[in-house]
């Protein structure tokens, strides 16, 4: 093992350059996974005849299948129907697919521990059903929605590097590169980037422990708080 | 449409593939079950170090990839001299990365039987490990199974890491496949109806769990 050599200012560089991708990707992935499972998570949750069982179809096929064989499917099947993506894309693709199908759960659930009586009690005073989703609903699940959705992206990041099979250029395939130069450094670099994703992860999981914390002692006296906790090991 | 003379002319690879995913998912879960148990009882137990020693796995664990875990033991170790098929580093990486999140689900569990069992326990005399045994692991199981069954899930889909390291699973044989036939897109369909096969059911089943241990309370 040769830490020093491992540990060039290049080599850092390069490293911190992946986690920079990394973190970009990610990022690019949660807002529009949120912007779409939140369109998949309503549409089930207001069970509308045909669509409702569409949307939760789709939603359990996706969420039970591996994230990885997503990935392989975006980058080297649909270039065989005539769609072919950029790694990057791809990636990208594949992670805003998955985690759709996740974040539309947290939505639901989000809007599901609204006490129904709520919508009753805003229909009755005159509300359309769009005015008491807009005004009444939607505020108070979204945020109770937040802490469920760091975690999940704390999932989504480690998740980025499966797309070291595609080579997109992230922190894991950066780290492969850096290794294909000197076996000695595979595993201090191996140990490196392993402090690297757990100082990222661990300071956002600390932000969405926190989130939870608030978000209970607010409402003590009402109902659900969604868990922040990681589902998974999810990476998938 | 899908070109189903792939799938019967290769069956027996995919069967072999869904074989190998189904034995290193139970595998890893019997391992990552013990392991998880271990690190549980570590958490809750009254000695410092062991907590400490218990947090720091979980904390650490959960917040790495698990490919990055499955590629230490398989391209770290060997430069430390000791070599491992993809089967086994992808099996040990499975159960290292699981038992975190068991350990947390276990842990959740205990800890969700109220305080005042444990003292009523002690008090009439049994001792603290028939106490768990007797009184509060019946009552924290119920609450355990669900979550296990959903990291029993995870397992299934996480196993697809096998393939990145030849591990022989679904994902590997799949890729085979694929560079048998010149064939990408009706090849990994079929893998992920193979995926589908081991996991819909599974999640019904917690599902139907959830919502029958829900109502027992």
């Amino acid at each position: 093992m040769d830490f020093i050599g491992a540990y060039s200012s290049g080599n850092l560089l390069f490293l911190l350059k992946g986690l920079g991708t990394t973190l970009l990707v990610a990022f690019i992935a949660i807002i529009f996974s949120f912007l779409i499972g939140s369109i998949l998570g309503i549409l089930r949750y207001a069970k509308i005849p045909v669509l409702s069982r569409i949307v939760a179809v789709c939603v359990e096929v996706i969420r039970n299948l591996p994230l990885l064989l997503i990935i392989f499917f975006t980058f080297f099947a649909l270039p065989e129907v005539g769609i072919k993506l950029s790694v990057t894309m791809a990636a990208i693709t594949a992670l805003i697919i998955f985690e759709s199908a996740m974040l539309s759960e947290i939505v639901r659930s989000g809007l599901n521990s609204i006490e129904k009586g709520q919508i009753e009690a805003a229909r009755s005073s005159g509300l359309t059903y769009m005015q008491t989703m807009q005004h009444i609903i939607l505020p108070q699940a979204l945020r109770r929605m937040v802490p469920p959705i760091v975690s999940q992206f704390i999932s989504l990041l480690k998740d980025t590097s499966l797309a070291v099979v595609i080579s997109l250029p992230e922190l894991l395939h950066n780290a492969q590169i850096v290794n294909g130069k000197n076996v000695n450094y595979v595993i201090p670099i191996f140990l490196l980037i392993a402090v690297m994703y757990f100082l990222v992860n661990y300071s956002l999981s600390l932000v969405a422990r926190r989130l939870e914390m608030k978000e209970r002692t607010n409402r003590k006296s009402t109902g659900k708080v969604l868990p922040a906790k990681q589902q998974t090991g999810e990476m998938m | 449409m899908l070109d189903f003379t792939i799938l019967t002319n290769n069956l027996d690879t995919y069967l072999q593939g869904f074989g190998n995913t189904l034995k290193a998912s139970l595998l890893a879960l019997i391992f990552s079950f013990i392991l998880g148990v271990i690190i549980a009882v570590m958490r809750i137990s009254p000695m410092k170090v062991l907590q400490g020693a218990g947090t720091a796995y979980v904390e650490f664990v959960r917040n790495i990839p698990l490919i990055l875990i499955l590629f230490i033991f398989y391209y770290g170790l060997p430069t430390l001299g000791m070599e491992l098929s993809g089967f086994q580093a992808g099996t040990i990486a499975l159960s290292i990365y699981t038992a975190a999140f068991i350990a947390e689900a276990i842990r959740a569990g205990i800890l969700s039987v109220d305080k005042g069992q444990m003292e009523a326990g002690r008090s009439s005399g049994l001792t603290y490990i028939q106490t768990m045994r007797y009184i509060i692991l019946p009552q924290a199981i119920k609450i355990v199974i669900p979550p296990l069954g959903n990291q029993f899930i995870n397992l299934v889909k996480n196993s697809s890491i096998l393939g990145v390291v030849a591990g022989l699973d679904l994902m590997y044989f799949g890729d085979s496949i694929s560079s048998a036939t010149y064939v990408v897109f009706d090849v990994y369909i079929f893998v992920a109806v193979f995926y589908l096969i081991l996991t819909i059911p599974l999640s019904l089943f917690v599902g139907y769990l959830e919502r029958r241990l829900a109502v027992s309370g």
